[in-house]
């Protein structure tokens, strides 16, 4: 290194250095560093598995060092369930998108919630199908058009967005349910902590722990990187609140 | 005659709506087309390209890998078809953005700075599509100029047709490119 | 004539559907057929169908059992992993014989594997899929032009024999352009008195199940259907034949790959070489008896069977030839289209 400089920001060794496939300003890319610096930081490498289904991150074993299964679409939170009791001791997540984890998958996620799976669920809410091209995601915004809802999602036929992290926190097994987003640096670092949290209640085995982000799709969503925040803040976070809720360890701590 | 052609480059730079236009200009002549668009997460990367073929006789096979006609509007678009073109076809390149010439000799290759033309001379770099088509139908008369105009006509929606002059614009300079 | 336009397989089978008098659709994105769905969401305001994403392939097909048990005419298309997820229900709408149209615009497989197009679904469309035995009528497609055609026949065929009808297409036909001649509309009046649709006095209750507890009870459930298989054998089977005349090779392929096949006879003839294309049309049922008259004929030396993937048509071909004859295969696979040449030359090499 330079005389005089000091290293402010390096890529953690967890991290490949590849070219990433996800689109300029997509937050996969974002929370994939996120993880992987959490990975070293915790020098669980050797310790970790993750599983990715279906999904714009279905690539994610392309740019994370470490041991990982591709799961088919919606299965993750089973094949993580698996993979977290057969070996107990490991750092087991899943990295699934709305429609994996809300859609397809919805029962595995609500099951293996309930059964307090002790693995993370990293829960990518861009509310909409990223990988296919662009449709509408069980989280999609009311109004907000997709390919599969040009007109605007019409919430008295399909419903209105679900909202995972407080529908997961409702259920006995779950230790710990927030929902993040990377829009600031500040935002960024908030998420960070969150799913170092969630490793670390995974690590003393106390139930399932969630951690939702807020993201964006500049291409699904038809808009430019720095135009996905202005939607995230005007629309996303009014309907998907950030914050914690659900923290049982603290609330023990209290007691 | 069979005409096997790709249109590559860069998502947005009108790739697809290009070769589409043009398969839908000989479909107007009465010529069997299909049009084979890439799809999928390799699209992700922003290249995009598409797989024209125009025939007087059913067409086989819409998927092919050698060709009469390469477009390559990008440097990675170049690299990967300039290999593919058949001998003694043509690779037609934009070279306002592309600063690597093709280097096969037993082809014959078209330099079009449409990139530049477009922005600089009709003030419009969205044409730039239409520039590289006029230059395309000048090396090889695959379709009659007018049935282009004519498939921008039926094909634009009519709140755009505003546009047409312009692509007829584009349509010529580019096709004073080849000489 | 109909209305010509230039448009995508997927959007041509939709369009199609519209105009064949679809009254439900239920499906879940998959590419490359997404879109089926996003064409009928765009169409919506214009129609009277009803039309939902489901939240998954499980969901789809079992709305389509319940949309086709209430009566309505109705389709689901899905890619091949989303059709492998749909198989239990395909299996219970078989077997409560509930007509509705599937189509499988398939990719390369197995697994997730790759979104390229590929025939490697002919096993699981022709063979089942799900559990028991039972059959859907498989019509193989080859361009956009018959991704209507065998829409609007699909659509006719499932009511007329109370069973599911399959489009067996692919990525690249369901991606691509052609142009295409669309039928004039249809209006649909469905005539299902077995249907559940409430029961008036004039009529018993309509039940409509898969569940034979008592054994003696499965088994005249299974002789109908057979029954019904065998009509269907009788008078549905479909196909096109290409200079085939004075051939010696029979070169034989379904779906696309049919048409690089005409023009591997093409061009075998200009070497001299007298090569003749059968192409099923029908997949199930299989035109058994059509290879079999070739395979009594002396003049035929071999077969070949050029498909997009390991070899799965070869085995019909090979059983309706039962032995007579060589049988030969020629395949790629993982979304990769055979060129015309390729399969010419697999051809030549078993001509010694
Ligand atoms: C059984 C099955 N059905 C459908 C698909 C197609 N498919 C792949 S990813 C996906 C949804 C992607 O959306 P999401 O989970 O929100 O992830 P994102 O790409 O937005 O990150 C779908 C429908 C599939 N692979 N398998
Ligand atoms: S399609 Fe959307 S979710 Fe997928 S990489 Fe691009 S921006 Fe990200
Ligand atoms: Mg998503």
């Amino acid at each position: 290194m330079k005389e005089g400089y000091e290293v402010v920001y390096k890529r953690p060794k967890t991290l490949l250095d590849k070219r990433m496939h996800y689109c300029p300003g997509c937050f996969h890319a974002t929370i994939h560093k996120l993880l992987m610096e959490i990975v070293e930081e915790m020098g669980i490498q050797e310790k970790t598995v993750g599983v990715c289904p279906v999904g714009c991150s279905v690539f994610a074993y392309d740019y994370m060092d470490i041991d990982m299964q591709e799961a088919a679409h919606g299965r993750a939170a089973a094949v993580a369930t698996a993979i977290k009791r057969m070996l107990p001791d490991r750092y087991v997540f899943s990295y699934q998108g709305d429609g994996d984890l809300a859609a397809i998958g919805t029962a595995e996620t609500i099951h293996a919630c309930n059964r307090g799976e002790k693995f993370t669920f990293i829960f990518i809410n861009n509310g909409i199908y990223g990988m296919t091209g662009g449709q509408m995601a069980p989280t999609t915004l009311e109004g907000q058009k997709t390919t599969t809802s040009p007109y605007g999602r019409n919430v008295q036929k399909l419903g209105m967005p679900l909202k995972m992290a407080e529908m997961v926190s409702q259920l006995a097994g779950v230790a710990y349910a927030e929902r993040v987003s990377c829009n600031t640096p500040a935002n960024t670092r908030k998420a960070k902590k969150a799913l170092k949290k969630a490793f670390e209640i995974q690590g003393k085995g106390l139930g399932t722990t969630f951690i939702e982000v807020a993201s964006n799709c500049p291409s699904g969503w038809k808009c430019t990187p720095v135009e996905s925040l202005d939607w995230l803040k005007n629309k996303v976070y009014p309907y998907f609140p950030l914050g914690v809720f659900k923290d049982v360890p603290a609330v023990k701590e209290e007691v | 005659m069979l005409v096997e052609m790709i249109f590559s480059g860069f998502g947005g730079q009108g790739v697809l709506s290009m070769g589409k236009l043009l398969a839908y200009a000989a479909m107007k002549e009465g010529k069997e087309v299909s049009w084979m668009p890439s799809y999928g997460p390799e699209m992700r990367g922003g290249t995009a390209n598409c797989i024209v073929n125009i025939s007087d006789e059913p067409i086989s096979s819409p998927v092919v890998t050698a060709y009469d006609v390469v477009v390559a509007l990008n440097l990675p678009s170049l690299r990967k078809f300039e290999p593919r073109v058949k001998k003694g076809g043509i690779l037609i390149w934009e070279s306002s953005t592309i600063k690597q010439p093709p280097t096969r000799d037993d082809i014959k290759t078209y330099a079009v700075p449409a990139v530049d033309m477009a922005s600089n001379d009709l003030k419009n770099v969205k044409v730039m599509n239409m520039l590289i088509l006029g230059a395309l139908v000048k090396a090889m008369a695959v379709v009659k100029t007018d049935s282009l105009l004519l498939a921008l006509k039926e094909t634009l929606p009519p709140r755009h047709h505003n546009l047409i002059p312009l692509n007829q614009q584009a349509i010529e300079l580019g096709m004073a490119q080849v000489k | 004539m109909g209305e010509i336009k230039f448009m995508k397989g997927n959007e041509a089978l939709a369009e199609a559907a519209i105009r064949s008098g679809l009254q439900g659709y239920f499906g879940y994105p998959i590419t490359p057929q997404s879109e089926v769905v996003e064409y009928l969401a765009m169409q919506e305001p214009n129609h009277n169908y009803v039309l939902i994403q489901a939240e998954s392939e499980v969901a789809s097909v079992n709305m389509v059992y319940g949309a086709a048990a209430a009566g309505a005419r109705v389709m689901t298309t899905t890619s091949s992993p989303g059709f492998s997820l749909m198989q239990e229900g395909v299996s219970y709408i078989a077997c409560a014989e509930l007509p509705c149209v599937f189509a499988n615009i398939v990719r390369g497989g197995p697994g997730l594997g790759t979104i390229q197009a590929s025939q490697g679904d002919y096993f699981q469309a022709v063979k089942g899929g799900g559990h028991g035995d039972y059959h859907l009528i498989v019509l193989a497609p080859n361009s956009v032009q018959e991704m209507v055609d065998h829409c609007r026949l699909a659509f006719e065929l499932a009511d007329k024999y109370r069973n599911p009808v399959m489009l067996l297409s692919d990525g690249s036909i369901g991606q691509m352009m052609e142009k295409v001649v669309l039928p004039e509309p249809i209006p649909y009046k469905p005539d299902k008195p077995w249907a559940t649709t409430g029961k008036t006095p004039d009529r018993k209750r309509n039940i409509i199940t898969s569940l034979y507890i008592q054994s003696e009870d499965m088994e005249k459930k299974n002789q109908t259907i057979q029954a019904k298989y065998q009509e269907i054998t009788k008078n549905e089977i479909r196909y096109e034949k290409y200079r085939v005349d004075d051939a010696e090779i029979i070169i034989s392929a379904f779906g696309l790959t049919s048409r690089i096949c005409k023009k591997v006879v093409d061009l075998a003839r200009e070497e001299g070489i007298k090569m003749g294309l059968f192409r099923p049309i029908t997949v199930w049922p299989f035109p058994t008896d059509q290879f079999a008259e070739f395979a009594a004929q002396d003049r035929v030396k071999f077969f070949l069977s050029a498909e997009m993937n390991a070899g799965q048509m070869v085995e019909d071909i090979r059983l309706s030839v039962n032995g007579k004859k060589p049988v030969y295969f020629y395949g790629r696979q993982g979304g990769i289209v055979p060129t015309p040449e390729e399969i010419l030359n697999a051809a030549k090499g078993h001509l010694k």
